[in-house]
């Protein structure tokens, strides 16, 4: 078996599994109003931080080029509160007009 | 199952188009990556979490082993296993339905759902499930039209995808941001996850911002 079939196999296995085991936590773990509190924040910082490596980073690398732009402009619109498609469409129109004329 | 609420199905499809479209980008580079056509599918079909799919061919095409890519792979992962245990007492299913609801616990079903919480746990349900099914569905089609060589749209740059993609991210986790709390845990995450990128392997710079929803989650509790 090629190297690429044991890490599409392998990855798909490992990456299936933690999703699993997320599902499967016991619920009663779950109550504890501390734990409560901790899980509402998780997907916050994780999607935060998930925004900031996706717009300012080239592998391990921080950059500023066109997605900046995009991200600004996502921004603006989120404050004047647009709706969702318009952030997105309006974020995307911005870098690719940034991507081509620099 | 109970109506569908209609900012539920346009934040579900807005969100899979969007995200789904990045699989020409996912497509193209694994075939460049030395990945055959099969190979490219069944990791969008079976890995299905594009950070991890991006590590695998990135850590092999670079000439890494198959051990290197899986562990980058699977650091990346950690992230949708603490999704689960966020949304899986909204879901509350199990046998077959907790096997499919796991395979589509990613960064965008997750965020979908937490968005609709003032419609209630019903239209967050929805939202997971929807949005799930529906970047599955788009990404597998798109990444096979990006391995089969859809070049003209190969750089996701030109259409501004690269920007797109983190764009809904934080659309999705905007509403969230009402509290002094909130809003220091994403500020503490954007700085963290950007200091560590050039120190850390890929995938931990996100994870640890983990630490700081805990750490301020649990002082939050005693004050």
């Amino acid at each position: 078996m090629s190297a690429q079939w044991v890490a599409v196999i392998g990855t798909s296995l490992i990456t299936f599994a933690l999703k699993f085991i997320g599902q499967s936590v016991p619920q009663k773990w779950l109550t504890n109003p501390r734990i409560v509190g901790i899980s509402a924040l998780i997907p916050i910082a994780l999607l935060s931080a998930l925004v900031a490596v996706q717009s300012f980073t080239e592998k391990t690398n921080l950059v500023i080029d066109h997605r900046v732009a995009g991200i600004s402009v996502a921004i603006i619109a989120l404050f004047l509160k647009a709706p969702f498609p318009v952030v997105v469409i309006a974020s995307a129109a911005t870098s690719a007009l940034v991507y081509k004329y620099s | 199952m109970s109506k569908v609420a209609s900012t539920t199905i346009r934040d579900s499809l807005s969100v899979s188009l969007t995200v789904g479209a990045y699989g020409v980008a996912f497509g193209a580079a694994a075939v460049a990556n030395g990945f055959t056509l099969a190979q490219s599918c069944a990791l969008s079909l079976l890995t299905f979490s594009g950070a991890s799919q991006f590590a695998v061919i990135g850590v092999l095409g670079a000439g890494g082993s198959a051990v290197s890519a899986i562990a980058t792979a699977s650091l990346l992962g950690i992230r949708n296993g603490l999704y689960g245990i966020v949304v899986a007492p909204i879901l509350s299913v199990d046998g077959i339905k907790r096997v499919l609801a796991s395979q589509i616990t990613i960064d965008e079903s997750t965020a979908v759902a937490l968005r609709q919480e003032k419609l209630g746990p019903a239209a967050m349900r929805h939202g997971f499930w929807l949005t799930g099914i529906g970047v599955f569905i788009f990404w597998n089609l798109f990444t096979l039209a990006g391995a089969l060589g859809a070049q003209a749209m190969g750089d996701p740059s030109v259409w501004g995808l690269d920007a797109a993609v983190p764009a809904a991210f934080l659309g999705l986790v905007w509403p969230r941001l009402t509290t002094t709390t909130a809003r220091a845990v994403a500020c503490s995450s954007v700085i963290t996850a950007l200091v560590l990128t050039p120190f850390a392997p890929a995938g931990l710079p996100i994870i640890a911002t983990a630490l700081i929803a805990i750490a301020i989650g649990s002082r939050k509790v005693k004050s």
